[in-house]
């Protein structure tokens, strides 16, 4: 192989190796045709890579799969890896990059808001299409941005019903990361537990590297809280299910989560730790499903890695395959084809059936509430079926306004 | 609601003089800036991890970071900063390339995922409260670094041979003292408190390749607004930070905590541009 920067850059990253190799290809009768190009762009180092690696993985898995059954309309997927190294700059060059000069006809990646904000611009200005694969805040109505994860509307609406209806947990304690992720989450937070009649006694932001909670631990033990709500972000953040299982536990006051489990939290911490925190998911390993299993085994035997993969290693996965079916429907890569096609986009995944809202082009998918168990991974308690981005849709109409590209923030 | 008070206070100087002291010993000892104090830390916490994933007591962990750290600190200072003595800036650039190298291997060779230290010393109450038992061995370790640092310094010869060349570089040559020596002993002493401060932080805050980053901050301004004597400087600055931070973080939040903490530094400067101890000719 000619040591070219983009051969170096496949090389580097292990997991891309063989996604495009010739051989592959031959077998599939496809190295003839002009390929179709997919953009990654995902950190693979720096501090907030603990999300993207096992999507890095799935991501490469899918277009594997995808070349292996024929490619897309006739032509081979290649697959184009740009590690992000969770500094948003890079993101933003490395968009523009992927469009401009290696032409590719999706961009797939970004974790953070901030990442996509940069993002979703580059997708304006060159024409291209953009799939982010990650839960966030919701409000983003843009047709050249499709977001396959979970928005507010579906993820806290069941965890919170589940929370303070069933389990009667009615009086809250919010903690969040303090950037935009963290602040817009709390809202919808706020919202939902007060629209379920319960009442957030507390709400509290902390920076992204906050390693001391002693403060917080303190004020939560005066203030008496029945559950300890958590959106809290990234690998200094990680020490609070550290120190709350040591000062307080999660048998004293509860703990629910909407991030707990992204950046795979509970195959870092020890059982005790992970023991008993309730979250809202669309994908846990432990999913009783045929196509649960069978992506696992699969992804197995993709990556030699046999460790927890988690929602965010499933969403790398979804987001090409859903792309692909859009392509097929479109007859055409072209971004501007695939968004007419975008609205209906079906695809039966890991995690259930994934269907992409035209109005908001956002998806509509299954959420599951799990709890932590002693061994590193989640016990599935309840799922909510085909749960729709409610909040997104209540700001968003694409179909009125094709040209809107701004992210709304909820008012409340 | 004293007793939370205090506990806050008691915890938060004893995170900055754990973090900070190694620093503090480099920096007022040797006027060496070492931007790699926060992968020293990074380091003590990964040989925390080992030791205990090894089936090591938490104390030999603790121990072998001490040890182990301080070694590594001794080679850095043979193979890197023992060239570069008196120049301020050129140390500062070197330990922070040394700082991206020591991320980068740590990364390559035990993986980007956060790595965990079981903690099971439960909790004590009191008065109503619940507080982590972990914290109290927290406080204990920051104590004892102070006091074993303090009675080397004053009590021995080392110490005395330390100060006398720290002060006179030139006199304690002509009177016999093997500079490099002391050099290459002070600066493998700091590295080894920064590497024990790791490996008692590890159970709280896990074990990562940029674990450095969360901390190096805190710890460069304590040092400078403590000034130049290691001891009087650390307990100084880590006592008006702890007091600010651990009451106002309590009373608001804990952005509020640190912004006002930063306020504070701020000030200070503006008042002691070299820092609280700056003006102080002799002492610790």
């Amino acid at each position: 192989m000619k040591l070219t920067r983009r051969n170096f850059i496949r090389t580097a990253s292990g997991a891309l190796a063989f996604v495009s190799s010739t051989a592959a290809l031959t077998r599939a009768g496809l190295a003839q045709a002009e390929p179709i190009r997919i953009a990654s762009i995902l950190d693979a180092t720096g501090g907030l890579n603990s999300y993207s690696l096992k999507q890095i993985k799935s991501t490469a898995m899918a277009v594997e799969e995808l070349n292996q059954s024929g490619g897309l309309l006739g032509r081979p997927i290649e697959l184009v890896f740009y590690d992000s190294q969770s500094n948003n700059q890079l993101n933003s060059q490395y968009a523009t990059q992927a469009l401009v000069k290696d032409k590719v006809h999706v961009v797939m990646g970004g974790i953070t808001s901030s990442s996509r904000e940069v993002m979703r611009p580059v997708m304006q200005k060159f024409r291209g299409l953009y799939f982010y694969n990650s839960v966030y805040e919701g409000g983003v109505c843009d047709r050249r941005h499709v977001c396959t994860g979970l928005v507010p509307g579906q993820q806290v609406a069941p965890l919170v019903e589940y929370i303070v209806k069933e389990k009667g947990l009615k009086r809250g304690y919010i903690l969040a990361a303090d950037y935009n992720y963290g602040q817009i989450i709390a809202k919808w937070m706020q919202k939902f537990i007060r629209a379920n009649g319960g009442e957030d006694v507390g709400i509290e932001f902390f920076p992204l590297d906050a390693t001391n909670f002693a403060p917080v631990l303190s004020r939560i033990q005066e203030t008496k809280p029945d559950v300890v709500w958590s959106a809290l972000v990234g690998d200094a953040q990680m020490g609070f299910y550290r120190q709350y299982e040591a000062t307080i536990g999660k048998k004293t006051i509860p703990l629910a989560s909407t991030t707990y489990g992204l950046g795979r939290e509970n195959a870092t911490l020890s059982a005790d730790e992970n023991d008993g925190v309730v979250i809202s998911t669309s994908f846990i390993d432990s999913l009783p499903s045929e196509a649960a299993a069978d992506f696992l085994k699969r992804f197995k035997a993709f990556s030699g890695e046999d460790d927890y993969v988690s929602e965010y290693g499933e969403y790398g996965y979804r987001g090409v395959m859903l792309w692909a079916v859009a392509v097929r429907k479109a007859g055409s890569p072209n971004p501007d084809d695939v968004i007419k096609a975008l609205g209906g986009t079906t695809f039966e995944g890991a995690g259930g059936t994934y269907t992409i809202d035209g109005q908001t082009n956002h998806t509509t998918m299954d959420v599951h509430v799990a709890v932590g168990n002693r061994t590193g991974g989640f016990d599935l308690v309840k799922s909510f079926s085909q749960q729709p981005p409610s909040d997104t849709q209540a700001v968003c109409d694409l179909n009125a306004n094709p040209d809107d590209t701004k992210q709304y923030e909820p008012e409340l | 609601m004293i007793v939370t008070i205090i506990y806050l206070v008691m915890y938060s100087i004893a995170l900055l003089t754990l973090i900070s002291l190694g620093l503090a010993v480099i920096f007022g000892l040797m006027k060496v800036i070492n931007l790699a104090h926060g992968e020293f830390i990074m380091l003590g916490a990964y040989v925390c991890v080992l030791c205990t994933d090894a089936g090591l007591p938490l104390w030999l962990a603790f121990l072998a970071a001490f040890v182990g750290v301080g070694l590594f600190g001794i080679v850095v200072e043979r193979l890197l900063i023992r060239f570069l003595y008196g120049r301020i800036i050129d140390t500062l650039l070197a330990t922070w390339g040394l700082s991206l190298f020591m991320v980068g291997i740590i990364t390559t060779v035990f993986g980007p995922q956060a790595r965990s230290v079981p903690l099971s010393f439960g909790n004590v109450q009191m008065g109503g409260m619940s507080f982590s038992s972990y914290n109290f061995v927290l406080m204990a370790v920051a104590a004892l670094m102070i006091a074993v640092t303090w009675a080397i310094l004053r009590y021995t010869t080392f110490g005395l041979i330390v100060r006398g060349t720290m002060q006179r570089a030139d006199m304690a040559s002509a009177l016999g003292v093997n500079r490099n020596m002391v050099y290459m002993t002070t600066f493998g002493y700091g590295a080894a408190l920064a590497g024990l401060a790791g490996a008692v932080l590890a159970p709280m805050t896990g074990a990562s390749p940029n674990m450095g980053q969360f901390f190096i901050s805190k710890a460069f301004v304590t040092v400078i607004v403590g000034g130049q004597l290691p001891l009087t400087g650390t307990i100084s600055a880590s006592g008006l930070f702890g007091v600010i931070d651990g009451s106002v973080s309590y009373f608001w939040s804990s952005i509020v905590g640190e912004v006002s903490t930063l306020v504070a530094a701020v000030m200070l400067l503006r008042l002691l541009p070299s820092g609280i101890t700056g003006k102080m000719r002799s002492g610790l």
